[in-house]
């Protein structure tokens, strides 16, 4: 009788350890990373596709094992695109979620309220916002990164072109958001250095209906050709209004034009359109040796076998950011410090979907303007200018 | 010169159209119940988006796509008043508007669920080639909207003077218990006045969305423009709403024509404000018919 | 004082005191902070509404404005936060007695369509030419005083709630006094007050420039906590925010604005766990609760704890 029992004691203690050095085995603890998006609200158009990718490549990964074999948790929460709610949301993933970086915010405005909280509290942060105030300067952005090309980058692609057809008189148009006059400002400062005269300054609401005015006003003003800057259904208006006026002289939009919906909104309006547009939107115009082709080729099927629509522009700073994280934490594990020391000198002749970055002490964003290929829309396509 | 006087004036119409069309859906809403439906910007957009929807994705013909969304409308319409509204014995003004406030946000949210936040659009009910008046162009789409204005405001017109249910509906406002008192079906006029004004809501939005698209939070900015133009021609007052939805559309395109487009919604409203100065219950409207109202 | 309002007011400031000790939580703090600057920019609201009986749905442009001034004083000027807190209050009561004087010759929906116009030209103003333009600016100080600067979550919260305390102090007693009892005649009946020789106009010019002190000093607040601020925050949004707040909390109690403060400012992150949702659900409460708790939360609190009361009474 006691002989029985002590054995199965024995053979069930040594299960039960076996059990748990295997479960131990699997159950490494989560690297946590904070996104904070804009999924409601007037950027919803940015939010909601930086918000697929993420959970699209949390769960691609996680598929694939994980980050050195500890499962990646990425706890989204919505800003509703106002700053008050951004500010409140990075409390939470600091304080109760406890993340070790936090991607985004999805715009500028939101981006600089966490400036400070970010510094603060010693923790990276990834913007997926656009404005040079975001990284700049950078002595007082030790923990702030951004994966949007600048503005002043797509602008210098545009000026750069239009020097090349002879163009110096240029009329703009643009939204009244951050977005909006990010790009005028960009366009106004760099104006002199390849020569353009800006002849006339126009402005637009992002709900407003009809913009033949403001056109109407860049004609009348001698212009040879119009820049439009804006994101959002202000962009294909100003497209059909321009094409109805028979203005003669062409349309540049910004890096903010490129998603297939536009041309589809804007139907016959569009072509002819030129925009500086990062690559992710013309991947399958590029030649195959080009180092940012298959990243760029395996995202967009993947985002749109799962969403049934392109990521666009925007999603891809998402994924750049993200990305950048995962190889971070691959390389020096859990660590704040060392996340943020990574980013800052590792990030060299990166491939993202945004360009080729290069990030270093004077740089947190890595992009100049060979992130961007000047694109004009031809048949119902994009081609890219030589 | 005129042709670019005459582009400016006809930016303004367009947009103006639209404007005193969201101003009626206000003032149909205040005549019958002196509530201020601050969804009817969202009656707007259900129109342009269930187009959309009826006549892009099941492609369905055009006159049955008509139907159809104006029907929609109308059910939306229904169902706010039947469940928000009616339920509420005796409610504060101010509650019932707030409520309103609460229900635009609720069909923001459907409207965001339902169809993303992208900005949808379909051809313009005739194709062709914009029209040319002294050089300045007028797109066809533009015509329809300011005729189908037109021919609202006169189906309306008629509806309230010339027909019974049209006058017991004005009566409800200006003193519901004297409407009750001689056999008005007061809470039916209600509910007809809510599935009118989401009615002439969405047939604007129909019309608009050709020109300039419709997606999901377009509501907020009509609703308070088009609250202005009827404030303006004094509430209450169809043409009064006509007036003020093309004076606010004109002021906005003559601003940013002639002096800065950054100011084109300031000096709007500046003006707005100017004439509550001089006439206190808007253009239309005058002091006597003013103390008539609670409201 | 009124001996209830006196118990509140002590239970108030006993809250006040207890939540940073309760939750060290920073997160929660700072949903204080918002719930604090919000509720000084109801309590003006309410008072103006439930008080004078006047509407305004042009808050968010002192709010604004208090923001903004204080901000380029203390940034451009170099002044001390204090004294450019105190500049912009004094541009905000100028800027109310502007509107104030042609607006409050208008009644109810025109009223309300009139300060939401100024709101709007000011939201303009903002972003046409204020610093930064529609991008905003930043750097902008935190509060210090004297040489104390507050730059801690606990610091600000006591800094916020105290002000608040202040203000209602100071609310509580004016609706007390002989110009609250001439208030709350004006809601009434204009006519009988000016039958009786008050001055309603001028009584009703001052309320509305108190509502527009309070904000100012609540935007101010906001700036130097967020260091960064933008037009965005100050828009026709947030002046129907703020209504919202006042009619959710009842509009007949000035505690009801510090309560309706509080609970819109909280109900979005108690639906975080809706994720996309949430819009939809924050928008069926707030009908739902429009709906069934009409008189407003506090005043049906009230009524509940005087049937409790009546009840506890009765059974002896």
């Amino acid at each position: 009788m006691k002989k029985a029992p002590k054995r199965f004691l024995v053979v069930l203690v040594a299960a039960l350890s076996v059990f748990l050095l295997f479960v131990n085995a699997y159950a490494k603890e989560p690297y946590k990373i904070g996104a904070l998006f804009a999924v409601t609200g007037p950027a919803s158009f940015l939010g909601e596709p930086e918000k697929n990718t993420a959970i699209m490549l949390k769960d691609q990964i996680n598929k694939a094992g994980g980050i050195n074999g500890h499962p990646l948790e990425i706890i989204i929460e919505d800003t509703k695109s106002d700053e008050t709610q951004a500010v409140l949301s990075a409390k939470k993933l600091l304080e109760n979620d406890k993340v070790l970086a936090i991607i985004g915010p999805s715009t500028t405005g939101e981006s600089m309220a966490l400036v400070p909280i970010l510094n603060t509290a010693a923790t990276p942060l990834l913007s997926c916002a656009a404005g040079a105030p975001i990284t700049q300067p950078v002595k007082d952005r030790t923990w702030i990164f951004k994966t949007p090309q600048y503005d002043i980058s797509a602008v210098e692609a545009i000026y750069g072109y239009m020097k090349k057809q002879g163009i110096s008189k240029v009329g703009i148009i643009t939204i009244s958001t951050g977005f909006g006059d990010a790009g005028k400002k960009a366009l106004l400062e760099i104006a002199p250095k390849y020569g353009m005269t800006i002849v006339a300054e126009e402005k637009y609401g992002p709900k407003d209906s009809d913009m033949t005015t403001q056109l109407t006003k860049i004609k009348a003003a001698g212009a040879q050709a119009v820049i439009n800057w804006s994101v959002g259904p202000g962009q294909v208006v100003v497209t059909k209004n321009w094409e109805a006026l028979k203005m003669g002289i062409p349309l540049y939009q910004s890096h903010g034009w490129g998603s297939r919906k536009n041309i589809e909104l804007a139907g016959k309006a569009a072509e002819g359109v030129i925009a500086p547009l990062g690559r992710l939107v013309i991947w399958d115009k590029l030649p195959d040796n080009h180092p940012q082709k298959a990243l760029l080729k395996k995202y967009t099927q993947d985002y749109v076998a799962l969403y049934k629509s392109d990521p666009g522009t925007f999603g891809g700073h998402a994924y750049d950011s993200i990305m950048m994280l995962v190889e971070a934490l691959k390389k020096v594990g859990p660590d704040k410090k060392k996340i943020r020391d990574y980013v800052e000198t590792n990030i060299k002749k990166w491939p993202g979907t945004g360009g080729i970055f290069n990030i270093s002490p004077d740089d947190h964003c890595g992009l100049d303007k060979s992130a961007f290929e000047m694109v004009v829309v031809k048949n119902g396509d994009w081609e890219i200018l030589k | 010169m005129l042709t670019v006087f005459l582009q400016f004036l006809f930016s303004g119409l367009t947009v103006g159209a639209v404007y005193a069309l969201v101003g009626i859906g206000f003032n149909i809403t205040y005549n019958a119940t002196s509530i201020i439906n601050l969804a009817q910007g969202e009656f707007v957009v259900i129109g342009g988006l269930m187009m959309w929807f009826f006549s892009e994705s099941l492609q369905l013909p055009f006159f049955v796509s008509v139907a159809f969304t104006i029907f929609s409308a109308g059910i939306v319409g229904l169902l706010m008043e039947r469940l928000t509204i009616k339920p509420l014995k005796n409610p504060d003004l101010l509650l019932m508007i707030m409520i309103t406030v609460a229900v635009s946000i609720v069909l923001r949210g459907i409207l965001m669920f339902s169809f993303g936040k992208d900005p949808y659009v379909y051809p313009a009910f005739t194709e062709g080639e914009p029209l040319s008046i002294y050089g300045a162009i007028i797109q066809q789409q533009t015509l329809w909207v300011i005729g189908i204005t037109g021919f609202c405001i006169i189906l309306l017109f008629f509806f309230f003077k010339k027909t019974m249910v049209g006058k017991a509906m004005l009566a409800c406002a200006v003193n519901p218990t004297a409407a009750k008192l001689v056999g008005i079906n007061v809470s039916r006029m209600v509910m007809l006045s809510f599935v009118l004004s989401a009615v002439v809501g969405a047939i604007g939005g129909m019309a608009i969305t050709p020109i300039s698209l419709m997606e999901y939070d377009k509501g907020p900015m009509l609703a308070v423009k088009g609250f202005c133009a009827a404030i303006m021609g004094g509430l209450g007052t169809n043409r009064g709403a006509v007036l003020g939805g093309f004076i606010i559309g004109i002021l906005e395109s003559m601003t940013a024509g002639y002096i800065h487009s950054g100011l084109k919604d300031a000096v709007a409203l500046i003006i707005l404000l100017l004439i509550l100065f001089f006439k206190p219950a808007g253009i239309f409207v005058s002091k006597a018919m003013h103390q008539l109202r609670k409201y | 004082m009124k001996k209830g309002d006196l118990l509140s007011f002590l239970i108030f400031i006993l809250l006040i005191i207890l939540l940073p000790v309760i939750s060290g939580s920073t997160y929660t703090l700072t949903v204080g902070i918002f719930s604090g600057i919000n509720a000084l920019v109801a309590i003006g609201l309410c008072i103006l509404m439930g008080y004078a009986g006047q509407v305004s749905l042009g808050q968010a442009g002192f709010y604004g404005i208090g923001a903004y001034i204080s901000s380029i004083l203390s940034v451009h000027a170099g002044l001390p936060i204090v004294i450019s807190a105190i500049c912009a209050m004094i541009v905000a009561a100028i800027a109310a007695m502007i509107l104030a004087v042609p607006a409050l010759r208008l009644k109810g929906h025109y009223l309300a369509v009139a300060t939401l116009g100024f709101g709007e030209i000011i939201y303009i103003i903002l972003n046409e030419w204020g610093p930064g333009g529609p991008s905003g600016f930043g750097d902008i100080p935190h509060f210090s005083l004297l040489g104390y600067t507050i730059d801690t979550t606990t610091g600000y919260f006591y800094l916020v709630w105290g002000l608040v305390a202040a203000v209602m102090l100071f609310s509580i007693n004016l609706i007390n006094s002989g110009t609250g009892r001439a208030l709350r005649a004006i809601h009434d009946s204009d006519l009988a007050c000016n039958a009786m020789g008050l001055n309603v106009t001028a009584l009703k010019i001052k309320v509305f420039i108190l509502s527009a002190v309070y904000a100012s000093l609540a935007g101010s607040l906001y700036a130097h906590y967020v260091t960064f601020i933008s037009p965005s925050s100050f828009s026709l949004f947030y002046s129907i925010l703020v209504l919202m707040m006042v009619i959710v909390g009842g509009i007949t109690n000035l505690w009801g604005a510090v309560i309706g403060a509080v609970v819109i400012t909280v109900l979005p992150e108690l639906l975080r766990r809706f994720e996309e949702l949430d819009v939809l659900v924050y928008g069926l409460i707030l009908t739902l609760s429009l709906m069934f708790f009409r008189k407003g939360l506090v005043p049906i609190l009230i009524e509940k704890i005087k049937k409790l009361r009546e009840f506890a009474v009765a059974k002896h």
